[in-house]
């Protein structure tokens, strides 16, 4: 089910056949299931989804993070650099974590350790990993300060992060992140916190990072312009599994799944008044109770009888454009007809 | 290159001068006794008018006088001359109680806190069973056992006083544990051992550290008691608290003899529940009183 067409040798991460469930006493919650994609190197995979369908558990499942238990997690194979993740042992996969494969969090504020300065956090990885003396690591925490655009680095390397504001400590923890050069790095809602101005700073910002080092970026975001804006790929999870994955343009221009459709239909243009913006209607379903068929079937508009008890399975309905929904030609169809429409 | 020393000693001189500033009142006052009363058990020797075991029976039970600022007791030993001595007996006492079982609850604490599961279960039965048992009732029966003396008490205050600083530790780690942080460390790839001792611990420590002053008194009354009751410091060694219960018989002629050493326990409390009261201010931490 992977996407090959056009990442047979270049992928540098393939996931394959992903499962996490986390047990607990309501039952057993499946966060993400089939969960088959790549990333080429160079490339940024846009991943989106609403809160609770399973981004940052796919996230944490890549890098094995998920503590055990609750979470239980499967995998037919998680390739990286032709090395299976799920194969490692713990010390592999710190080395694996430190080097390799990077992240970026959420929360700026609580990311940084309260009781150490800026530059000690940033440099830890690079003493620890490189075994870097600590002059040296010192030197290089200011190197990357100033690679990420914080001004004057030689006097607030030794700041504690408190002194800092959000933008600011995103900037410090996109560094730590590239402290070990990695080749992929994951950024968890990394502008979800920070308001508008920032985030659009901390965005060109990885962007910049990506084509001079070229790394590969998964980018998770609830934001549709986000990933419009950034992503070569997209990805869009609904309860923990895979609706829709192509290109980001191909996928803006034709949706082949209702729950994109209506994804797009709810970002808001600032230039167009008149347009109404159209929700989803509903709930997201209850991850611990999910019955047969279609997740997204009690909240479509194009639903049908076989929508409720069909076994879903990723189709391809163009160049490496593939959909879970049965029907993608409804969604054609409703999309020329709002055209004819307008 | 020496400049450039004495630059950075100046520096490090004003950084401490501009934290003691930045201090609140209590924690001034507080600090301020306790270091006077550290200074006098350090340069004992110095200050100490008299011998604290020389006996003089030509003046015995002698009430506070310009030769005998705190009088004498019924052997005839200068009492000020011994609470000064004593100070170095409490306060090695008080510090070998409180931060030695701080230190392993503490670690152990935070270890479960950030593990869980099978091991913290067992450690944490374990700390129950210590709990449950009645702190002072257990040390006495330790004590009966093995007998008295300054060891014996280490040994019983080891085996229980950990618990308290266990669960303070464990409760600050379930909620560091959360946060981004630990799992940016985690990401980076850094070894266990070092995510908890590094990264989480010293977020861990506040509450601990101020619950730590609370049980410093606790301890020096517990070994004054203890010595009272006659389980802890053997005479002739200037103990606060045996002071007091050697005094006790002559309470009534002698009222000097037992009070005087009192006063020394109390101040000592005093200074350390302010200790406590301005370091829980300042930490911004929940406020725990014991004393």
């Amino acid at each position: 089910m992977v996407d090959r067409s056009h990442s047979a040798s270049a992928s540098l991460l393939e996931v394959e056949d992903l499962r996490v469930e986390f047990v607990s006493s309501r039952g057993t919650l499946v966060a993400n299931r089939n969960i088959s994609f790549s990333v080429a190197a160079g490339e940024t995979l846009g991943i989106v989804g609403e809160s609770g369908s399973g981004k940052s558990v796919l996230c944490r499942a890549i890098l094995r993070l998920l503590p055990s238990p609750p979470a239980q997690q499967t995998a037919k194979r998680i390739a990286f650099l032709g090395r299976d993740l799920m194969q490692l042992s713990e010390r592999q996969m710190q080395e694996v974590r430190g080097q390799d494969i990077g992240m970026v969090f959420q929360n700026p504020m609580t990311s940084l350790n309260p009781v150490w300065t800026v530059g000690d956090q940033i440099s830890e990885g690079l003493r620890i990993h490189k075994g870097l003396g600590h002059s040296e690591a010192r030197r290089a925490a200011v190197r990357l300060l100033r690679q990420v655009g914080i001004p004057s680095p030689e006097i607030r390397v030794d700041d504690y992060p408190y002194r800092w504001s959000g933008g600011m400590i995103q900037r410090a923890v996109i560094a730590m992140a590239m402290a070990g050069s990695p080749k992929l790095l994951l950024a968890d809602e990394p502008t979800t916190a920070l308001d508008v101005t920032i985030q659009d700073q901390i965005l060109s910002l990885l962007m910049e990072l990506q084509r001079a080092t070229h790394m590969s970026l998964v980018l998770v975001s609830h934001d549709m312009g986000v990933i419009a804006e950034t992503s070569d790929r997209l990805m869009v999870l609904y309860a923990g599994q895979i609706v829709e994955i192509g290109r980001t343009r191909e996928i803006f221009e034709n949706p082949a799944h209702p729950y994109t459709e209506g994804l797009l239909r709810s970002i808001p243009n600032v230039g167009d008044k008149e347009r109404q913006l159209t929700p989803i209607r509903g709930q997201p379903p209850d991850l611990a109770r999910l019955e047969d068929g279609c997740p997204f079937a009690p909240r479509c508009r194009h639903v049908s009888a076989d929508c409720w008890t069909a076994d879903l399975q990723l189709a391809e309905v163009g160049d490496g454009h593939m959909t879970a929904c049965l029907h993608p030609e409804r969604i054609r169809l409703s999309k020329t007809l709002v055209d004819v429409e307008q | 290159m020496a400049t450039e020393a004495l630059g950075s000693t100046r520096n490090v001189a004003t950084a401490i001068a501009a934290e003691i500033m930045s201090w609140n009142l209590s924690l001034k006052v507080g600090s301020a006794i306790m270091m006077a009363i550290a200074l006098i058990g350090i340069f004992a020797p110095w200050i100490a008018p008299y011998d604290p075991f020389a006996q003089d029976f030509e003046a015995v039970l002698v009430p506070p006088e310009l030769n005998h600022l705190f009088g004498t007791d019924n052997l005839g030993r200068d009492i000020f001359s011994r609470v000064i001595y004593g100070a170095r007996v409490d306060l090695t006492i008080g510090v070998i109680t409180t931060y030695v079982p701080m230190t392993y609850g503490v670690v152990l604490g935070a270890f479960c806190g950030y593990i869980g599961g099978k091991f913290d279960m067992i450690v944490m039965r374990i700390l129950d069973v210590a709990m449950a048992f009645p702190f002072l009732v257990l040390i006495i029966v330790i004590l009966a056992i093995l007998g008295p003396g300054v060891q014996n008490i280490y040994i019983s205050v080891f085996l229980v006083a950990w618990t308290m600083y266990a669960r303070l530790a464990r409760a600050e780690m379930l909620v560091e544990r959360g946060k981004d942080y630990v799992l940016a460390a985690q990401v980076l790839g850094y070894p266990r051992s070092r995510i908890v001792f590094r990264h989480a611990l010293p977020n861990v420590m506040n509450s601990s550290i101020v619950f730590s002053m609370s049980d410093f008194v606790l301890n020096i009354l517990l070994v004054s008691g203890l010595s009272f009751l006659g389980l802890g410091i053997q005479p002739p060694i200037p103990e606060w608290g045996s002071m007091i219960a050697e005094g006790k018989e002559f309470m009534l002629q002698a009222w000097w003899v037992c009070t005087l050493p009192g006063l020394a326990i109390v101040i000592t409390g005093t200074a350390l529940s302010l200790i406590g009261d301005g370091l829980a201010k300042r930490l911004g931490e929940r406020h725990h009183t014991l004393v």
